[in-house]
């Protein structure tokens, strides 16, 4: 069992490779549904819960999602349970985020939401429907209940893209 | 050789477990460890089949038909209200007023009692323990009215410091406002000793014993407290009903808090006269059906010797305190000598969310956040903690299963 395990961490840091590799690019090939469509195929690996909450748990752990400076009220969204900072950047017609938060779990999916949407054009942003949540079985954490704030900050991802090209937002 | 007699009558404790359904469930693939009872406790056969036989069988208006089911409603309505009465030993069931919980319970009394009594200047005195509900209510009147709201401190174990409420006491103080059982740390505040000293300034006594009702015996009379509050859903009875209890004299002196049906004698565009005690204080159909199931459920607690639930109850706090206590980087927060099945913690490095998550994976159901009281949670200097909360239903291995699913979650949390 021990060696399996290992096996399966070890395509869980060539995942984590990749995803650092993808997201330093300047332009994106893919579009949100394809990049859904890799998560739900990276997810249909696992065998039980256990698997997909350490591959969660090692995103989580190893983006650094957000510079210190960037951990003030002012970017913060409110959950009741875990709290979320995050940061929207124009760069040329596409929107890049950052973000960050104190629980390990709701980091790591908040990587994967970055890693969905980050680097789209607002047009996109605002009309992804984000189906891979459901289709990888984390439904629950999208839930409107007082828990892990995911709900509001696919809100705040879509809310800000719009302001940000609205221009009711400085470029930050 | 008396006591042991009724004893005899009653059930062991630890056959409570099969009397509720929900635990026998599973939840994600695992048997359901429910430690979350300081929330809400699950609901006994008794209560769930009283529900459903009230709406099946007796389900009627009450206090208005003269036909025979309106009239059997209404008689199942006060003989609960009468339950009541016994349970916490008020002297007169028109002092028990049925209400939506604990927190309509403390609203009403901050709105009515306070509208009419409360002088601007004066002072309300509250506990760093409090549930938001026993603090917002009084925030609210206390700014309408002008007056101040001071807070009890408590020690490193999580005791309300006494010598300090003493100090506070004065004419000025026209309220103190207490829970009886801390929902975040299981502190049991000495309520008895808290009247005493404000019966020498003669400041009413409310205490929010929505944590106490199911874990021990609580006599109004004796406790010496002008009001006190609980929940029917924290005890085993249905959402949305609880109870106020209140001394006569202030319950006749106060206002009615909402109008409507019910709560009138007669009424005319020109003037509405009141309805006595206790309607007076219920305008509108009441919930019926939980108002008698909540007398299910009391008659449910009545089937143990409480003394034997409190050391039942006391027994599991202690075992779940030891074993827990060994998991590496694992703190407790609430270390009173008096304390419920309640125990607060956190593991080193991990967030209480994570835990949460991973433990619910398990199938063990517990509390994690500031458990609605974030002035405890900024006092301690953290954002929250994991909650496990017991009742008469759990057993040790409820608890083994915690243990080993947090020694689990923290091998994949750090």
């Amino acid at each position: 069992m021990r060696c399996c395990l290992d096996e399966r961490k070890d395509v869980i840091r060539r995942i984590l490779v990749g995803t650092f590799k993808w997201s330093n690019k300047d332009k994106f090939m893919e579009t949100i549904e394809q990049i859904q469509d890799e998560i739900i195929e990276d997810f249909s690996l696992f065998d039980d819960w256990m698997q997909k909450y350490e591959y969660i748990i090692e995103l989580g752990k190893s983006l650094p999602l957000i510079e210190e400076e960037y951990k003030k009220d002012e970017f913060l969204i409110r959950g009741c349970q875990s709290r979320v900072w995050m940061r929207a950047e124009r760069k040329g017609d596409r929107m890049f985020f950052k973000a960050d938060s104190d629980a390990i779990i709701t980091k790591g999916l908040i990587a994967l939401l970055i890693k969905v949407l980050s680097g789209h054009t607002a047009q996109d942003i605002a009309q992804a429907d984000l189906y891979f949540i459901d289709r990888i079985g984390l439904r629950e954490h999208l839930s409107l209940t007082r828990s892990n704030g995911l709900a509001s900050m696919v809100q705040q991802m879509k809310r800000s893209t719009t302001l940000v090209y609205s221009g009711k937002q400085e470029e930050n | 050789m008396d006591a042991p007699i009724h004893n005899l009558k009653k059930r062991l404790v630890r056959e409570a477990r099969t009397d509720f359904p929900i635990l026998h469930t599973t939840v994600n693939g695992r048997d359901l460890v429910f430690l979350d009872s300081a929330a809400s406790s699950q609901k006994p056969r008794a209560v769930i089949d009283c529900i459903n036989t009230y709406y099946r069988e007796q389900n009627a208006n009450v206090h208005r038909g003269v036909y025979s089911l309106s009239q059997t409603a209404t008689q199942l309505f006060e003989d609960s209200r009468e339950k009541v009465k016994d349970f916490i030993s008020a002297k007169h069931s028109r002092e028990v007023i049925f209400v939506r919980g604990a927190t309509e319970g403390i609203n009403l009394v901050a709105q009515s009692f306070g509208g009419k009594f409360f002088k601007p200047g004066g002072e309300i005195i509250l506990s760093q323990l409090e549930h938001h509900s026993n603090i917002v209510p009084w925030q609210m009147i206390a700014e309408e009215k002008g007056m101040k709201i001071r807070v009890v401190p408590i020690n490193s174990k999580g005791e309300l410091m006494m010598d300090a409420l003493e100090d506070m006491l004065s004419e000025k103080v026209q309220m103190i406002a207490l829970n009886h059982i801390s929902n975040a740390l299981g502190t049991i505040n000495p309520v008895k000793e808290i009247s005493a000293l404000a019966r020498r300034y003669d400041i009413p006594v409310l205490i929010d014993g929505a944590q106490a009702t199911s874990h021990g015996e609580v006599n109004v009379q004796e406790l010496g407290v002008d009001f006190y509050v609980f929940s029917g859903h924290k005890m085993f009875g249905p959402t949305g009903i609880g109870v106020l209890w209140g001394k006569e004299k202030w319950l006749e002196a106060m206002p009615p808090w909402q109008g409507g049906g019910e709560m009138i004698e007669t009424v005319s565009f020109e003037k509405t006269t009141f309805n006595e005690l206790p309607f007076k204080f219920e305008a509108g159909t009441p919930n019926i059906a939980g108002s008698i199931a909540l007398g299910a459920a009391i008659d449910y607690i009545g089937q143990f010797d409480m003394l034997e639930i409190v050391k039942y109850e006391r027994e599991l706090l202690k075992y779940a305190t030891e074993k827990l206590k060994e998991i590496p980087g694992l703190r407790i927060y609430g270390e009173a000598a008096e304390k419920a099945s309640v125990i607060s913690f956190l593991i080193e490095n991990t967030h209480p969310y994570d835990l949460g998550i991973l433990l619910d994976k398990m199938g063990i159901a517990v509390r994690t956040g500031h458990h609605c009281t974030q002035p405890l949670m900024d006092f301690l200097g953290i954002p929250g903690t994991v909650r496990a909360s017991m009742a008469l239903y759990n057993d040790q291995n409820d608890i083994d299963r915690l243990v080993d699913g947090l020694v689990k979650a923290r091998q994949m949390l750090t």
